[in-house]
């Protein structure tokens, strides 16, 4: 499967009375994403806001990150079976408006949402105070039920991004990129010298606000299966949660999925990117079980020499980590482990809820207890009512001088098991 | 500015005392930088001077602790230094123990910043690396000069006042405390290159070593179950509605305790989970599901057990610290203990 | 806290879904409940079958706390 992404580089964002890109400049009309997103008959009000980096704004609590992006060439649209037709996506032409992003918020849905900031020492844990972000503020009906509510904002959230993603298809992008992967055999012919590394990433499959969908399907029915890398480039794999908002990948981060990218940035020249294997987290012992046993055989049966797996979340998830490194170890496979600690606030408590000694190559994102005093925001974008009670939170956390102290747990992306922030810890 | 006051301590090998043969010397006190204080000088630059130098034999430290350590502060108060330094000891194994303990001593006694450097494998490492920052060496003095480059550098921090970084950032031997920083790849490209470096059997560092958990013994069994109190305990988070105690959602760093007292079954009017890290849906419409009163009332009637303990304790598993668990379990348990429970039963989500 | 508690005196059965972490983390009397976010329900079932799993389970947890062990072990639900 070819796919060629097309980069046009959005340095701003602004309303305007026309949806359009101009020179770099995102503008949006804001009663067109009003109506689009009222279309839904389960939400009362959204407001369409705008944070742009360095702003003194805060937004919170955050659901889901999206970025705009529009299939140009190849079959299927983005997000296939959820917004678009199903369809195999992840072949052909997709352009990207690069340094955009929707962002929804509202009110809360459970514990778990995360905060934003635009600027101060929270900028610097989240990489989503780097793009230009239109934000929903998205009010639902009164008495819908919890699953509904997140629901409701999920889809206003990707219809969004589709709407801004159609004002980047008769665009020339300012650059672009090839992504490829073979079928098995070919794959194994183009590169015979090098080893052949696979990529298998957990797909957080919990229950409500810790849920993830493939093609529609929710994946904690989903038995552990193969995927070509570029198809979560096209939206196959969205965000359903956002629990705790520090290690749970939000849709933008699947399409934009590191491990993916950094591999294809090798591939060819010191490993050969075979393909990419996806499995759930599920609360069933059964199930972790099943599909840990079914990621370790794929991984055998694609011969793969190398593997690096990817957690979403912590605590029982840790127990699937554990299982897919022994299991995909005991098949002769080389493999590093990437995940987050809970170490607690002074950093001296057990980082992991379980642990294995094949594990012995393992990436952190950093510990998500470490606590941080946020500074006081102009401007707050949805509410900063929730942000004692967010998972990272804690009771009287907000201060007089409006300065508020939480975990980084808190903040949206903090702690990337997927590897898309730059914190570690030792 | 004047510059900042620096006591060094060496052992008699290299104060160019002498060898084993002169391990037994007493401690002693110079003025100055002596043996390997001198190569610090120009890495301090403006900000610091070694202005002494405290010597000690490593047979007559380890066998005479006490005293000896008691000698050595004695000089080294008087030479009102801002900071000491001791070492670098590399492999030597009584030589790193002695570092490792006056840097302690001085560290507690004269509350000032302290550090020395060893190579990870000196016995002195593993006694003292919690305790103080210990810069890691190479296992010989052919690493003197990166030893000084990196401990100076330390130092300076330290002087500074400054922030000191993850040990990695600063070059220390871990002290079992997780550090937070910033690295210059993301992980996603750190996990790549790790993996390349494991395919092509090349060393490379994990960035958390696997750990080890500790084990108790079990207990001997309840001998007659049908006349046990017995505790309910759960780290599912379900509390009275509303939350009164403000358990948090994750990260937990209290308790709850609630009275059972009248109480047949978990209503859901009355009781819900603060637990944030699971779809609560389930527990909130049966909280017997996670905490289940409902069946120990029906075991008391059936006399199945002695009787349901009038409390039960919550907490939220959720992010936690094992180091607060473990404290929310001490404290319960000896009310537990006071008050004849003789089982518990804890149940997780 | 399952140590804890032990290590305070008292016998104690650790109900759970994760059986693994239990066992890794170092309890010794572990019962495998029905899943993370119901350890002790079944929201598929009706009501009073749902109460009979709950029995089964805890009957289960009576029966850990009524055995000798010399280590870690993790007990059937009939």
């Amino acid at each position: 499967m070819r796919l060629e992404l097309g980069y046009i580089h959005i340095t701003d964002i602004r309303f305007g009375d026309a949806s359009k890109v101009e020179d770099g400049v995102l503008y949006v009309n804001a009663e067109e994403v009003e109506a689009l997103v009222l279309r839904d008959e389960r939400i009362t009000s959204v407001k369409v806001d705008m944070a742009r980096p360095g702003e003194s704004v805060r937004i919170t609590p955050v659901k889901d990150v999206i970025e705009p992006r529009v299939k140009v060439e190849g079959p299927g649209g983005m997000f296939p079976g959820v917004i678009s037709p199903v369809d195999t996506v992840g072949s052909g032409k997709t352009h990207v408006l690069k340094g955009a992003a929707v962002v929804t918020t509202g009110t809360i849905v459970g514990f778990q949402e995360g905060i934003l900031d635009m600027s101060g020492v929270g900028a610097d844990y989240t990489p989503f105070s780097k793009t230009n972000n239109l934000v929903l503020v998205i009010i639902p009906r009164k008495g819908l039920g919890s699953h509904e509510h997140e629901h409701a904002v999920r889809e206003a959230g990707l219809k969004t991004a589709v709407y801004l993603g159609e004002l980047a298809r008769e665009l020339t992008p300012d650059s672009t990129e090839v992504f490829e992967t073979l079928p098995l055999t070919e794959g194994v012919k183009q590169f015979p010298d090098l080893p052949r590394v696979g990529y298998v990433q957990m797909l957080q499959s919990q229950g409500l606000l810790h849920d993830t969908y493939v093609y529609g399907v929710d994946a904690k029915r989903i038995l552990p299966t193969l995927m070509s890398p570029t198809e979560v480039m096209d939206g196959a794999i969205i965000s359903g949660n956002c629990v705790s908002a520090c290690d749970k990948n939000p849709t933008y981060v699947h399409q934009n999925n590191p491990i993916v990218h950094d591999l294809f940035a090798r591939h060819g020249k010191d490993l050969n990117f075979a393909a990419m294997i996806i499995t759930n987290e599920n609360v069933y012992l059964a199930d972790k079980i099943r599909s840990s046993d079914w990621t370790s055989n794929l991984c055998a049966f694609l011969s793969l020499d190398g593997v690096i797996i990817s957690e979403e979340g912590f605590g029982n998830p840790d127990t699937d980590l554990m299982m897919n490194c022994r299991k995909i170890t005991d098949k002769g496979i080389k493999t590093v482990v990437i995940t987050d600690e809970y170490a607690g606030q002074d950093g001296a408590s057990q980082s992991l809820a379980d642990a294995h000694e094949s594990a012995d190559a393992l990436v952190t994102g950093g510990n998500a207890n470490q606590v941080v005093t946020l500074p006081r925001m102009d401007k707050i974008i949805g509410s900063e009512e929730y942000v004692g009670i967010i998972a990272g939170g804690w009771d009287q956390n907000k201060h007089e001088d409006g300065t508020i102290t939480v975990e980084i747990q808190a903040i949206t992306g903090a702690t990337s098991e997927v590897g898309f922030a730059h914190l570690s810890a030792r | 500015m004047s510059k900042k006051r620096v006591v060094h301590y060496i052992n008699q090998f290299f104060a160019q005392i002498g060898g084993e043969e002169m391990a037994h010397v007493k401690p002693e006190y110079r003025e100055g930088p002596l043996g390997p204080g001198l190569a610090f000088g120009p890495a301090f630059g403006d900000h610091a001077e070694i202005v002494g130098t405290v010597i000690c034999g490593d047979s007559y430290f380890n066998e005479n602790m006490e005293e000896a350590k008691a000698e050595l502060l004695k000089m080294i108060k008087a030479a009102k230094p801002d900071l000491f330094i001791a070492g670098p000891a590399f492999n030597a194994g009584r030589y790193g123990v002695a570092c490792g303990a006056i840097s302690e001593a001085v560290k507690n006694e004269l509350g000032i910043p302290v550090l020395t450097g060893m190579y990870e494998e000196n016995p002195g490492a593993d006694m003292f690396k919690s305790a103080v920052y210990i810069v890691s060496t190479r296992n010989s003095a052919v690493g003197m000069r990166d030893a000084v480059k990196k401990m100076s550098a330390l130092a300076l921090k330290m002087l500074k006042d400054e922030p000191i970084g993850a040990s990695s950032e600063d070059h220390y031997i871990p002290q079992g405390i997780r550090v937070n920083l910033f690295e210059k790849d993301r992980g996603s490209k750190r996990a790549v290159d790790m993996l390349l470096k494991k395919l092509k059997d090349q060393p490379y560092v994990t960035e958390y070593p696997m750990p080890a958990f500790d084990r108790v013994d079990p207990q001997p069994a309840v001998k007659d179950i049908r006349s046990a109190k017995i505790a309910l305990v759960t780290s599912g988070g379900i509390v009275p509605k509303g939350n009164p105690d403000h358990i948090e959602s994750s990260s937990a760093t209290k308790y709850g305790r609630y009275d059972l007292e009248g109480v047949n079954y978990l209503s859901k009017n009355r009781y819900a989970t603060a637990h944030g890290g699971y779809d609560p849906s389930y527990a909130n419409e049966d909280p017997d599901r996670v905490v289940p009163v409902d069946m120990m009332r029906e075991f008391e009637k059936e006399e199945k057990i002695g009787s349901l303990y009038r409390y039960f304790f919550s907490t939220v598993g959720n992010g936690t610290a094992v180091k607060n668990a473990k404290a929310f379990a001490e404290e319960f348990s000896k009310e537990l203990i006071e008050e004849n429970v003789q089982a518990v039963i804890l149940t997780s989500t | 806290m399952v140590k804890e508690i032990e290590r305070a005196g008292i016998p104690v059965v650790h109900i759970c879904t994760v059986t693994p972490i239990s066992q890794t983390v170092g309890a010794n009397r572990i019962v495998p409940a029905i899943a993370i976010p119901h350890p002790l329900g079944d929201p598929s079932l009706p009501l009073e079958e749902e109460k009979a799993v709950r029995r089964r389970i805890m009957n289960a947890a009576l029966k850990a706390l009524s055995t000798e062990i010399s280590e870690q072990t993790v007990f059937d639900v009939d």
